[in-house]
């Protein structure tokens, strides 16, 4: 079995997030780190591999990432968490390139490969989409699962619960697929010093657009659909209502008839 | 110059920040309040690779440098003093004599069980009446029929007492030179030698969680091979552990200040007074400012040792440079941020009053500020 990892390298959970007001896109100046919920994408990855029981040889496990040059780093984070090797499509044709451009470009690096399982975060900590895998999984003409919070592999296909709303569904899905995880479908390992200083020595493909056959009309700004500008802040909340709480009872019987009054309780 | 850390530095230093908030922070005040040493800390570490981090693949090690190790101490430190002295001292001191010095027997018998963090070691050094003044060492190591035999004391070692400790390296005095002087070896002496003892832990104002206890020795033999090196080389051994452990305790020095200064701006960002977050007072501005520019100074001299040393240039002015600047730094930043916290930086339940008290062996322990002075003045030709 091969797997593939989509990973993306996004601004550190430390950093305060802004627009760049001249470009219009996220500014990536401060520190960046590996998308969190792709860490967790990896290591269902090599779950899968270490689980004796499952039947299964994960022959390869390609971490795969679209990104400027620095977004190699996220590739080497992410072969010293278990990864074989990886592939970093850069080009500066795919610059400003939406969800849907993006999506698109990815699935033409992973038909080079022909992976029988894609796996993602199911976000990212930047765009918060959320939707890549579909997109994805649509090029590629495999069924995607989303927001899958825990998984049980067989040879043939994978058993899913997805978190929803009012509870979980239970996916069953034949592969290929592709599948985007949550971040309580397990705890990432930390990477060794042995995986970190061996990180750089695993294959490391760079490929431009061409080398994977992408139309370079269907993405970058001009190929997106998606036009971003005029941000403005979200409006501020308004203050909430203080209840000072002299009798308690007093103030419970204030807090119930707030909520009454919204039907927020029944 | 170049000021960006390398890749494997750059993974290596994150990886440890996302262990010590993931799996040290919450259990920190515990083993603070229950004075618990954290085995289970030790034993993740050592699987990481963390326990031998700047000693050769070859040997069991890590493979990394003494970059790599000073943020792994910096990034432990920031969130717990008592697993970062544990790494510490067993690295730069426990491990580091028998890496430099060993022979191949000694080396292959203890460093990968040191290095995998299966083992602790130590290194006694410090006596009642001889620490940096290791000229009056009193412990005794007699040639006998084969073994030494040794007599005598250590104290403040740390450790020497956990259920995994295998071994310490302690200084003895094997005899007199030509000149009439003590001559000072170095001994292996393993955890179970019967007459060698370790004592109750001491109480101590802060690193509650690492193992700090007195050890006796009392005809205890070893057998000669446990001497470590040349015999009257201990002296010239243990200054050079000194020097690359100053590194280490630097390290420890810019990582808690770092700690303090997180915690006193998430504080600062949170507390509302007289209608303002007191973030927003230039009196609290002036010391979150002031702790931010004296910690990234400290910082860069304490990476400028660890480069040196890496480059093989000596270091040892500038690790006695760092460890003099970033020990004061440590007790000043987290005694500010103390400050910042008001009244709640008392309050056991604050993080902040742990570092408070974790720093100040930072200007004592592995030569205090006057020592470093003195170590200092003499480079510059005093």
């Amino acid at each position: 079995m091969k797997i593939c990892v989509l990973v993306k390298e996004v601004p550190d959970a430390a950093v305060d997030k802004r627009i760049d007001p001249a470009t219009g896109r996220l500014d990536r100046s401060g520190e960046a780190n590996l998308n969190p919920y792709d860490t967790h994408a990896i290591e269902a990855a090599m779950q899968i591999r270490e689980d004796e029981g499952n039947g299964i040889e994960v022959g390869e496990i390609v971490a795969v990432t679209m990104g400027p040059s620095g977004a190699e780093r996220a590739l080497h984070k992410a072969v010293s968490l278990g990864a074989d090797r990886s592939i970093h499509l850069s080009d500066d044709a795919l610059a400003g390139s939406d969800v849907a451009a993006t999506g698109y470009a990815l699935a033409k690096v992973l038909e080079t490969e022909n992976p029988d399982l894609v796996l993602l975060g199911q976000q990212s900590d930047d765009g918060e989409c959320y939707t890549i895998g579909a997109v994805v999984a649509d090029h590629l003409k495999m069924p995607s699962v989303t927001q899958v919070v825990k998984m049980v592999v067989t040879a043939g296909n994978a058993k899913c619960e997805r978190q929803a709303e009012y509870g979980y569904d239970t996916v069953q899905v034949d592969f290929p697929a592709v599948i985007s995880v949550g971040d309580a479908i397990n705890e990432p390992r930390y990477p060794s010093l042995k995986a970190i200083m061996g990180a750089k020595k695993k294959q490391l493909d760079v490929k431009s657009a061409g080398d994977v056959g992408i139309d370079a009309g269907r993405v970058g700004t001009d190929g997106s659909k998606v036009s971003c500008g005029d941000f403005k802040a979200p409006p501020a909340k308004a203050s909430g209502q203080i209840i000072e709480d002299e009798d308690t009872n007093d103030t419970v019987a204030q807090i119930v008839a707030w909520l009454e009054e919204r039907k927020l309780i029944a | 110059m170049n000021f960006d850390l390398s890749d494997e530095h750059r993974l290596l230093r994150d990886s440890v920040r996302e262990f010590a908030e993931g799996e040290v922070a919450p259990i920190a005040e515990e083993i603070d309040h229950n004075k618990r040493f954290p085995t289970e800390i030790i034993e993740k570490m050592g699987k990481l690779g963390w326990m031998g981090i700047p000693f050769p693949e070859e040997v069991g090690g890590g493979g990394g440098d003494s970059l790599a190790y000073a943020l792994a101490v910096e990034e432990l430190t920031r969130i717990d003093s008592s697993v970062a002295i544990t790494l510490c001292a067993h690295t730069s001191l426990g491990t580091q004599p028998i890496y430099l010095f060993g022979s191949d027997e000694q080396k292959a018998e203890w460093l990968p069980k040191l290095c995998s963090g299966e083992l602790l070691g130590a290194f006694g050094l410090t006596e009642p009446e001889a620490g940096s003044d290791a000229g009056n060492t009193q412990t005794r190591a007699d040639l006998d029929g084969g073994n030494w035999n040794i007599n005598g004391a250590k104290q403040f070692i740390t450790n020497a007492g956990t259920d995994i400790s295998g071994l310490v390296s302690i200084t003895a005095v094997t005899g007199t030179d030509e000149r009439g002087r003590k001559e000072i070896s170095n001994l292996l002496v393993p955890n179970g030698t019967p007459g060698y003892e370790q004592g109750k832990q001491y109480g101590k104002i802060g690193w509650h969680a690492s193992d700090t206890r007195p050890l006796t020795f009392t005809d205890c033999k070893v057998p000669e091979e446990n001497l470590l090196g040349p015999r009257g080389d201990g002296f010239k051994q243990f200054l050079k552990i000194l020097d690359i452990g100053r590194i280490g305790v630097a390290a420890m020095g810019v990582g808690l200040a770092q700690g303090a200064l997180d915690l006193a701006i998430a504080y600062a960002n949170e507390r509302v007074a007289f209608g303002q977050k007191i973030g927003k007072f230039q009196a609290i501005q002036a010391k979150i400012a002031n702790i931010s520019s004296e910690l990234e100074g400290a910082r860069l001299l304490t990476y400028k040792a660890a480069l040196e040393k890496d480059a093989g240039l000596d270091f040892s002015l500038t690790a006695a440079q760092a460890k003099l600047k970033t020990g004061r730094l440590a007790v000043w930043a987290a005694e500010e941020a103390v400050q910042i916290h008001g009244g709640y930086g008392w309050i056991d339940e604050y993080a902040i009053s742990r570092l408070y008290r974790d720093a100040k062996i930072l200007t004592i322990g592995e030569g205090t500020d006057e020592v470093q002075q003195m170590v200092i003045a003499r480079k510059l030709g005093c």
